[in-house]
């Protein structure tokens, strides 16, 4: 005789599950990867193969031999976070440095809050994190791109990111349009397609935009976030350039540069650490959006969005709180 | 730069005196007059919130004790099964009356050999939820449903779910007969009962009160209200509570009598010396002399 | 047609596996021995008032209404009583329930057993909730709520809409969907009782639009007699679950709110399910008590997926054994839909008032839950219909936190699934949900009456 199941309803289930989900992050994060391999060839495959590697690897020993509970490295989010980690970095960082970036962002960004989704702060961007201010030099220069079908340059010559130039140039006392037709920033059409310096990750944006818009069409991540984000930092950074345009770069630079989009798209949308409800993700998103111009304009580093999604993932738990779902069956008074 | 640190040193100290005055006034605004002994009396106390006293926590007992002791000059009702009430009484220079030791009791053997599953279970670890869903595994409606809830609630760590009968064993070196788990279980398969003459004790191991034949359906060990312990008892100990026996405790001489005569091995003795091997050697292959020995060995393991 | 309609909150798609949507209404034999159980709707089961040997006909009272919320059972056929005794329902407990052996069909004296549709309503409204009072009618969704309950108006309340609950929005059940179409006129006459027996003057069909040729028939019925339905309008509804919720319903076509812990009427509703509102047609017209109704067997395994007429206390083995058979690969059977339906552990168990289907799931169907930690996506607050937040309500319950779980209103949720069906993690979400509830209410209910 069949020995039925007893449980309770619904009885079916819908086809999503943790693992789509994080394939999905997968499929989505691989135009950027493969803008990476065209403009830095051999190094970015070897930066990112490394850093999922020592993800999974360290999830599953964490989880087998020091929790010893069951092991869910199948289900994709070490992968997610060791590509979101390797995009980060520069791609002529030694490997130690990746092995403990990895370690770091796998070790104690998530398992030691006790595994997937109980960890407050994005895994990867704490490893990016802990790398920045552990290497700082490292972590900053920047190898200048090789197009695998252009002119050939060798590894050893860095160049600086199109903000740092920018930081560094106006506090040497440069006007804003002396600095952009200065031969170290590069075109715009360069800046969209990810030619310049920089992770190697973030700086194609056509390639991460296609895989952003392909996360809200399977409705992976809800389109607010990122949009919200972006709106915030074209708003703000707008009104800087209005007030003083001699000091304070148009909108659309910030926009296309530095890590905004990947962080925008990817990381603040992060479902464990970001807010539950779309207010609360508005306000999330405002936050993450000042903070990083925040950091650009008047901060010690020249980039921020690292830094603005950690501490607005400390505030997540705060905005889940005061932002709750409207009820059904509130009666006005 | 000496004047920075000279700034800081005073701009800090001032604070911190400032603060201290208001503290202190908050203090004194705010203190709670306790009487010493309530905290003395907690301090005897096992310290665990079980509620075994019937009381929210400890801090509340003894509150109740002091109170007691003052109104009455007398603890009775009240009674911690974690601690020692003597240690109790004393502090309160009272006399208390010797209480029997007790232990916490299941009274179910459906076991997964015992009461084989028919159906299979999927969903919350919670047995007051799988209550509300179907009768159990085995098709018991009154057996234990073997997830645990008891384990949770156990404030001593008494409880522990056996992976082989999937029944909870209870630790007879820890369990304190808080009664913890008589609340816990949605089925009310736990009952306190004294541990007994030399630990030895002897109890129905079933709580079905379901007609016999429905029983038999469910569980090879299930009481079927045969009622031969009933007829069989010389002491009058066990009643018949619907369709189940029950030994009562106050009145049980543990003669085992009941053991004997039950056809299904239902009725369990704990700690008895083995039996002498009788004359009907063929009655020795009944499960009632091996199970619960080995069963409460187990536990203790 | 009117323009699609739906609430605007929440709410999932699952495949809709209407698979008997096509299938006629079979009616079922008289098995040799029926089981009735005393237990048949919410609340309190019947008083048995028949003995061993006793004869009873069809239609026959058996079993009386005991305290406010409880209903009459009837004899579902003719025959002795072979015992009183306790029968494994659908619950997997054992229920007081009469077994009789079935020997004719000779229905009690009284009624009416023509199908002669009668379109003249005789009794006053006082008399049409009596005589569904002493028929023991039910909510035959699938809750089971005695009916005459919940047309009695309360005093300074006014009820302006009868809504009927056709949305069926459970996957794969379609009894409310052929009942429809084969009973046309008679369940439009049964909404006009309701109205009369609530004195409303607008009764409202809400029906979903995947039931297309019923919503087309219902139109044209209507219009074919516009003097006789007066009032009365189909409004179809976007495919979407839980839009039968009452609740959910009420908002889709009027447009209210039913304010959290008040009762439907408080909008100035009163919502009844198809099956229910031919049956009541039968009682009032018919003076016919509640001893059949429709149920739909089904599954994607089943061979022949069907509806069949079955009177109460047929064994469901013997509807599935109609529908060509138990397939080998069933691993579970839910009396009801997937979405809400539960499950049961044996085939045999009676078929009862709130059987609207039987469910036989194979292992495709019902895959087995892997667990695997809260990824906190949010997607269960963002489907639940009542805007409440599962994940927060799971863990609570998880951990016992009563004052939490009522701060956070778990009474508010109507135990959709919603939430379980769309979580990616297959956290079981309902059951923390429903056991929490269950201790929250039991906490409030305490609480109430010091």
């Amino acid at each position: 005789m069949n020995q039925f199941t007893i449980s309770g309803s619904p009885h079916v289930h819908g086809s999503e599950s943790t693992k789509k989900i994080m394939i999905s992050v997968i499929i989505a994060l691989l135009p950027a990867f493969l803008a990476a391999i065209y403009f830095f060839g051999w190094n970015a495959i070897r930066v990112t193969v490394l850093s999922v590697a020592v993800c999974v690897l360290a999830e599953w020993l964490i989880q087998k031999f020091l929790i010893k509970g069951p092991v869910t490295i199948s289900d994709g989010s070490a992968v997610v976070t060791g590509m979101l980690l390797a995009f980060n970095v520069p791609s002529n960082l030694p490997w130690w440095m990746v092995v403990v970036g990895a370690l770091v962002a796998i070790g104690i960004g998530k398992m030691s809050f006790g595994g997937l989704g109980k960890n407050p702060f994005n895994p990867a961007l704490v490893g990016r994190v802990f790398m920045l201010v552990s290497f700082p030099t490292a972590m900053t220069t920047w190898p200048t791109t090789h197009p695998l079908f252009g002119t050939a340059v060798t590894d050893a010559i860095t160049g600086p990111t199109p903000l740092s130039v920018l930081k560094e140039s106006v506090k040497g006392g440069m006007s804003i349009d002396q600095i952009l037709a200065s031969p170290d920033m590069p075109r715009f059409v360069d800046q969209i397609l990810g030619n310049r310096g920089g992770a190697f990750g973030e700086m194609c944006v056509i390639a991460l935009l296609l895989g952003g818009l392909f996360l809200i069409i399977r409705k992976v991540i809800d389109w607010q976030t990122p949009v919200v984000i972006l709106a915030t930092v074209f708003v703000f950074t707008g009104i800087c350039h209005l007030v003083n345009p001699e000091m304070y770069v148009n909108p659309i630079f910030h926009l296309v540069s530095g890590g905004l989009i990947l962080g925008a798209f990817f990381m603040a949308t992060d479902m464990a650490t970001s807010p539950m409800t779309i207010t609360g993700k508005i306000i999330f998103a405002v936050g993450i959006g000042v903070i990083t111009v925040v950091i650009r304009l008047w901060g010690a580093y020249p980039e921020g969005v690292s830094f603005a999604i950690l501490i607005m993932n400390a505030f997540t738990p705060l905005i889940n709180k005061g932002f709750k779902p409207k009820r059904f069956g509130v009666v006005k008074q | 730069m000496n004047n920075i640190l000279i700034v800081s040193l005073l701009v800090l100290g001032v604070l911190g005196g400032v603060l201290a005055v208001i503290l202190y006034f908050v203090a004194q605004k705010f203190k709670v007059e306790e009487n010493p002994l309530i905290e003395e009396v907690e301090s005897h106390l096992a310290g665990a919130n079980c509620g075994g006293c019937g009381f929210a926590g400890c801090h509340n007992f003894a509150e109740a004790c002091v109170k007691a002791a003052a109104e009455k000059h007398s603890l009775s009702g009240l009674y911690c099964p974690s601690s020692n009430m003597q240690e109790v009484a004393d502090v309160l220079k009272l006399s208390v009356e010797a209480s029997e030791p007790k232990i916490a009791v299941l009274r179910c053997n459906g076991s997964c050999e015992n009461s084989p599953a028919k159906v299979h279970y999927e969903g919350a670890d919670i047995c007051a939820f799988a209550n509300t869903l179907y009768a159990g595994k085995g098709g018991c409606s009154k057996g234990c449903l073997g997830l645990g809830d008891c384990v949770k609630k156990c404030p001593f760590d008494a409880l522990h779910l056996d992976p082989v009968t999937g029944l909870p064993a209870v630790d007879p070196d820890k369990c304190v007969a808080c009664g913890a788990c008589v609340k816990a279980c949605p089925r009310g398969l736990f009952e306190i009962r004294p541990r007994g003459k030399n630990d030895r004790r002897v109890y129905v191991c079933c709580s079905n009160t379901d007609k016999g034949a429905i029983t038999m359906k469910s569980c090879k060990v299930g009481c079927i209200a045969c009622q031969k312990c009933f007829k069989t008892c010389p002491f009058e100990a066990i009643e018949m509570r619907g369709n189940l026996a029950y030994i009562d405790p106050t009145k049980c001489k543990s003669c085992r009598k009941c053991v004997e005569v039950c056809p299904r091995g239902t009725i369990w003795e704990v700690n008895f010396p083995p039996r002498k091997p009788k004359v009907e050697a063929a009655e020795s292959a009944k499960p009632i002399n091996v199970t619960p020995e080995s069963i409460e060995i187990k536990a203790t393991v | 047609m009117n323009p699609l309609k739906t609430f605007p909150k929440g709410g999932v798609h699952p495949k809709e596996n209407k698979l008997s949507a096509n299938e006629p209404i079979i009616n079922i034999p008289l098995p040799k021995q029926i089981i009735v159980p005393m237990g048949q709707c919410l609340g309190a089961p019947a008083d048995c008032i028949v003995q061993k040997g006793d004869t009873v006909k069809t239609g026959q009272l058996i079993g009386t209404a005991k305290g406010f919320v409880s209903a009459n059972v009837h004899s579902p056929a003719t025959g002795t009583v072979a015992k009183v005794d306790t029968v494994m329902d659908h619950t997997g407990y054992y229920k007081p329930a009469v077994f009789i052996n079935v020997e004719d069909d000779q229905w009690a004296d009284g009624i009416d057993t023509t199908d002669e549709l009668l379109t003249e309503i005789k009794l006053d409204s006082k008399e049409i909730i009596d005589r569904i009072k002493e028929c023991g009618i039910v909510g035959m969704g699938g809750a089971t709520f005695p009916t005459h309950i919940k047309l009695m108006i309360p005093e300074g309340k006014k009820a302006e809409y009868v809504i009927i609950n056709a949305a069926e929005c459970e996957p794969y059940l379609t009894c409310d969907n052929r009942l429809l179409l084969e009973k046309t006129q008679e369940f439009l006459m049964g909404v006009k009782i309701v109205m009369k027996a609530v004195n409303a003057d607008k009764g409202v069909v809400g029906i979903e639009k995947n039931k297309a040729s019923a919503i087309e028939l219902l139109d044209k019925t209507i219009a074919s007699n516009p003097e006789l339905y007066a009032g009365i309008m189909v409004q179809p509804l976007k495919t979407k679950y839980p839009q039968g919720g009452e609740k959910q319903i009420i908002k889709a076509i009027t447009g209210r709110e039913v304010p959290s812990g008040k009762l439907p009427i408080e909008t100035g509703c009163v919502v009844v399910n198809v099956s229910s509102s031919f049956a009541i047609y039968e009682a009032v017209q018919k003076h016919k008590p509640l001893i059949d109704r429709i149920v739909t067997v089904t599954g994607l395994s089943v061979k022949k997926p069907s509806n069949f007429k079955v009177r109460f206390g047929t064994p469901a083995n013997l509807l599935i054994d109609e529908a060509g058979g138990l397939p080998e690969n069933t691993t579970n059977i839910i009396n009801g839909g997937p979405m809400m339906g539960k499950s049961v552990s044996v085939t045999d168990f009676p078929v009862i008032k709130g059987t609207s289907g039987i469910l036989l799931m194979s292992d495709k169907e019902a895959q087995p839950r892997n667990t695997t930690n809260c990824i906190r996506c949010g997607k269960c607050m963002s489907v639940c219909p009542m805007g409440l937040e599962p994940y927060l309500l799971n863990r609570e319950a998880k951990f016992d936190l009563f004052d939490e779980t009522e701060k956070h209103h778990i009474m508010d949720c109507i135990e959709c699934g919603s939430c379980e069906f769309t979580c990616p993690a297959n956290i079981p979400l309902l059951d923390y949900i429903r056991y929490g509830k269950a201790r929250t209410g039991a906490i409030i209910r305490s609480r109430n009456q010091k």
